[in-house]
């Protein structure tokens, strides 16, 4: 972050410096104070419309380069040598993920927030076709023969088979929590999927994750690579012999009391080899040395000859270029250590800065470039594979100012503000909303009030924060909080945590997929909704105003903002005092209670409400339960 | 006088190809049974029921789930994620090759080698005794010791049926049947209950004597509330019970008893239907199959523990069988259909059966 503040400074004083070249010094010297502020107090707080490119994609040919803009809901389609704009072709809401039929004569895209895909007419370069599928698809990949679309679900968990002709729906594949990237095996055969929340796995025991493995001829699921400590998977990329996968994701440290973050003691970013290449067995091997981090990977590539791998950072804001055959060689004679900060230098061969959060990569298909997508920039950095350098950078069509929103985002997806770079908020909050993990934050003592990472998602209304509702407002939260016991670096300047916390306020919910059309409740929500409001327990006993569902979780947010004992302090809590979480989008964001022990919605009453004092439960029938649970999930 | 004797001739065959016809044992399957028990890698030999799924053998035992691939045993059990041990009902999930797991602990999913598990305690589950599970379309529906409930896969919903929404007076539900039109719960004291997908309309199917000991009223109805399972096929629904079987065309009813019929006992544990005329029941006196009017019985002798088939033909005529061969024990829990080859659960292990041509 500190590097592109410069860079802003060093835009504000061009004019200056070339009208008087003898003050250069004293503008770089004004540039630390005041012209930050002029560059910070000059952002609008308009809502911008940003290109936000989240992913790219060479046609076979290296014709075309389609890039799928996030914000402004299109694919762009791009010239693709010269990179000149052929068209701009509106789909839906926010897509989070494309790809091309096998005979590129259909792009299909995965709209996150309205569940549709557009399938776009290459040749037309129109929208032929919208197709309704499951709840928040985030990928899409056609099977060989084209006769089915496989689509990764991120909020149903699932990939969904649908016919590649109708867009009729044949069936769901259950994969991993938050399913999200797909990628095909050369011959399309197989293919990888990912997720970027942990699996289930019992209370506070290490994160696990998996790479689910599709027959694409059966539409089968057929095997699931472990990923073992790992919460957070992003893209996979395989060598054009099929024979090796890379897998980029996060390694969370969260079992051990959060003491510091410098060696890699919060979390750390690796990439996981899998194949016959590496044996039986995937192979974890870190990105990251002792200063160097390679925050938050995500776009992965592996060039056609085998020679190089790419792994965008977003947090870090480069691109890490690996040598293919001298990782091999380290794996195949050390293992791989995923904590050994001191092996990526065996094989990085270097690290290029690019923009702000750079997501999705492509090749060419020779192979010579190697284009990445930087979302918060509204910018596609090119790289000569041969040289591993920046060659080029794009700017796509769009505001060319920052907005407050916009600065408050890069911010947020940056890891620049912490010691060493090594994690920023989106580490913990992948794609603005959690981890599904449980923490130790130091202060509250070493193994002390482990706490539950709760969503981001609609909380602009629901102070005070925290799980102790120790923190009166977001700059707080954001501020000082985090600034001490996650970045442990500098503070932000004022205007950049305003900013921060303004973007932080701005994330809405998204929809609901439990809800009717109309916002009508089921029969089984209606009855649930009866049983929240309910003031009698099922013998006619009136319940006390404070153990009724309605009274704590009240109003729209579900939240009355206060704190209660509602019995589920543990011995390692200090106190049992709690804040009363707001109940939007409940459904999703399992575990639950303030420590995570719950796994799921059920359990909080089931195991961890024996005497009543998490609300009067326990004359519920199981069906009535069930209905609560409905109803709650529609909230 | 020519004539005569051309008569006498006609006569004579006449009567030797109609003896021959009665000597000779209706055609009924014959098998060569190979026995897996734990000394070749069975998790355990008491075995509750048996799926197959193409080359693969899913065997719920009472100390974990056994899978037979490529002649191997590999055994799923609590710390692999499974619910209980005691693993006493399977289905298959045909469309995305998922297998449903329900055991005396919750319902367990085993779909790509991962185990999901779901419990009365952290899901709608109605009851972690899991005595049935069949997956039809997105939809499991599963028998549990408290009533019967269905999960929709696509939305995650769980659905309860118990004596409160359905017209279910006991609420043991062993076993379940799903059809895209017609789901079939066989109730333990309560019947057959029917559920219409369409309508979302129940029915139910009793005893028309409901005389626990006895049969007043055969073909009137169902021949016991007992029920102990039911499968659903050409639309025609099988039942079991302690207390003989029944089949239900919709219109007419057909029990089977031993004193009219093939079955080796009238405790039978589980039926499974092939189609509108062709069953497999288990007993506790061995393994019955019917093909509509002929019966054939495999078990080792309750008596010697020597393998023994015996065919039993429309008239009533019983025939014994020269084998070397019998499932792993008289008392038979489940059975599944491998093309022409049949594998058996059994109390004293799992037995493939390879039919012999």
């Amino acid at each position: 972050m500190r590097r592109v503040k410069r860079s802003n400074r060093v835009q504000a004083c061009l004019p200056v410096c070339l009208f008087a070249f003898g003050v250069v010094l004293l503008c770089l010297e004004l540039s630390t104070a005041g012209a930050v502020r002029a560059a910070a107090t000059g952002r609008t707080g308009e809502h911008l419309v940003y290109a936000s490119p989240l992913e790219l994609l060479f046609s076979p040919d290296g014709a075309r380069l389609y890039v799928l803009c996030s914000q402004s809901d299109e694919v762009r389609v791009l010239d693709g040598v010269t990179y000149a704009v052929i068209k701009n072709i509106p789909v839906g809401h926010q897509p989070r993920g494309f790809s091309l039929s096998p005979d590129a004569t259909r792009l299909f895209v995965a709209n996150s927030w309205d569940d549709t895909l557009s399938v776009i007419d290459t040749r037309a370069l129109n929208v032929a076709a919208t197709w309704p599928v499951g709840a928040e698809p985030s990928s899409v990949v056609e099977d060989r023969q084209g006769r089915r679309l496989f689509v990764a679900n991120r909020i149903s968990n699932d990939i969904a088979v649908l016919n590649a002709q109708t867009g009729a729906r044949e069936k769901q594949l259950v994969a991993g929590r938050g399913a999200s990237y797909i990628t095909p095996s050369p011959d399309r055969s197989r293919l990888y999927v990912t997720h970027i929340y942990p699996n289930a796995t019992p209370h506070r025991t290490s994160p696990e994750s998996e790479i689910s493995v599709v027959d694409a001829a059966r539409a089968e699921m057929v095997d699931r690579i472990p990923l073992r400590g790992i919460a957070g998977v992003f893209h996979v990329a395989t060598s054009a012999d099929g024979r090796l996968g890379v897998v980029a994701a996060l390694h969370p440290k969260n079992l051990v009391p959060l003491t510091a973050v410098e060696h890699g003691a919060a979390m750390q970013d690796t990439l996981t080899l899998f194949g016959p290449r590496v044996g039986n067995k995937p192979v974890e091997v870190p990105l990251d040395e002792l200063d160097r981090y390679a925050a938050r990977p995500f776009g992965v590539a592996i060039t056609p000859d085998n020679s190089r791998i790419y792994v965008t950072s977003g947090g870090s804001e480069l691109v890490v270029a690996i040598d293919l055959p001298r990782l091999l060689h380290y794996v195949q004679t050390h293992g791989g250590p995923a904590y050994d900060l001191s092996a990526s230098s065996n094989y990085v061969v270097t690290r290029i800065p690019v923009g702000h959060d750079p997501r999705g990569v492509a090749l060419s298909p020779n192979g010579r470039r190697l284009v990445v997508a930087n979302r918060l920039d509204d910018t596609i950095s090119v790289i000569d594979t041969r040289t591993d350098r920046l060659v080029s950078t794009v700017a796509l069509a769009g505001p060319k100012e920052v907005s407050v929103l916009r600065h408050g985002e890069q911010t947020f997806y940056t890891a620049r503000q912490s010691f060493h770079g090594g994690i920023g908020c989106a580490n913990c909050h992948i794609d603005s909303t959690f981890d599904g993990l449980q923490w130790d934050l130091e202060p509250d003592g070493l193994g002390r009030d482990i706490l539950d990472n709760r969503t981001l998602e609609d909380i602009k209304d629901t102070a005070p924060y925290k799980w102790n509702g120790g923190n009166p407002d977001l700059p707080t939260e954001c501020g000082p909080r985090t600034e001490k016991y996650f970045w442990r670096s500098e503070n932000y300047d004022d205007l950049t945590l305003t900013d921060l916390v303004a973007y932080v306020r701005s994330l809405p919910a998204r929809p609901n997929r439990s809800h009717l059309p109309g916002y009508e409740l089921t029969p089984d929500q209606a009855r649930g909704k009866v049983i929240f409001n309910r003031t009698a327990d099922n013998f006619g006993k009136p319940i006390p105003e404070a153990s009724r569902c309605s009274y704590c979780h009240s109003g729209d947010l579900g939240t009355n903002k206060r704190s209660f004992d509602v019995g589920t302090k543990k011995a390692t809590d200090d106190s049992g005092l709690f804040d009363t979480p707001q109940l939007t989008d409940i459904a999703l964001t399992a575990p639950y209670l303030h420590d995570g022990s719950a796994a799921t919605l059920e359990e909080i009453w089931t195991i961890y409400n024996p005497h009543d004092r998490h609300g009067r439960t326990n004359d519920l029938t199981k069906d009535q339960l069930n209905d609560l649970i409905e109803y709650l999930r529609s909230r | 006088m020519r004539h005569a004797i051309n008569k006498l001739w006609v006569t004579a065959v006449f009567i030797a190809t109609t003896m021959l016809a009665v000597a000779a044992p209706p055609n009924m399957p014959r098998y060569r049974f190979v026995n897996y028990t734990i000394a070749n890698g069975l998790p355990d030999n008491h075995v509750y029921c048996v799926l197959v799924d193409g080359n693969r053998v899913w065997a719920g035992t009472d100390n974990g789930l056994g899978l037979y691939e490529n002649g191997k045993w590999k055994t799923y059990n609590t710390k692999d994620g499974l619910a209980h041990q005691a693993v006493l009902s399977l289905s298959l999930d045909k469309r995305t090759g998922d297998v449903w797991a329900g055991t005396m602990g919750g319902l367990s999913r085993i779909s790509g080698g991962r185990i999901d598990t779901f419990t009365q305690l952290n899901s709608g589950l109605s009851n972690n005794v899991v005595y049935g599970v069949s997956v039809e379309g997105e939809n499991v529906w599963v028998a549990t010791a408290a009533g019967a409930c269905r999960l929709n896969l696509s939305t995650v919903q769980w659905t309860l049926y118990n004596e409160r929404n359905t017209p279910m007076e006991e609420i043991w539900v062993y076993g379940v049947s799903a059809a895209p039109d017609k789901v079939y719960f066989a109730v333990w004291g309560s019947g057959l209950m029917e559920y219409t997908q369409k309508t979302g309309n129940w029915d139910k199917y009793e005893d028309p004597d409901r005389e626990t000991e006895m049969v007043l009223f055969k073909n009137q109805g169902l021949i016991h509330n007992v029920v102990s399972s039911v499968s659903y096929v050409d639309k025609i629904v099988w039942a079991s019970t302690y207390f003989g079987d029944s089949r239900y065309d919709g219109r007419y009813w057909q029990n089977f008893l031993t004193k009219d019929s093939g079955l080796p006992s009238n405790f039978t544990n589980y039926v499974k239907s092939v189609d509108a005329n062709h069953a497999w029941f288990c007993t506790d006196k061995g393994l019955a199959y019917y093909d509509g009017a002929n019966w054939a019985v495999y078990t080792p002798s309750l008596v010697t523990g020597e393998p023994q088939m015996t065919v039993r033909n429309a008239t009533g005529n019983v025939t014994a069988v020269p084998v070397t061969t019998a499932p792993a024990n008289n008392y038979i829990l489940g059975i599944d259909l491998q093309g022409g080859d049949i594998w058996v659960a059994t109390a004293g292990g799992l037995s493939h059966g390879i039919l012999q041509r």
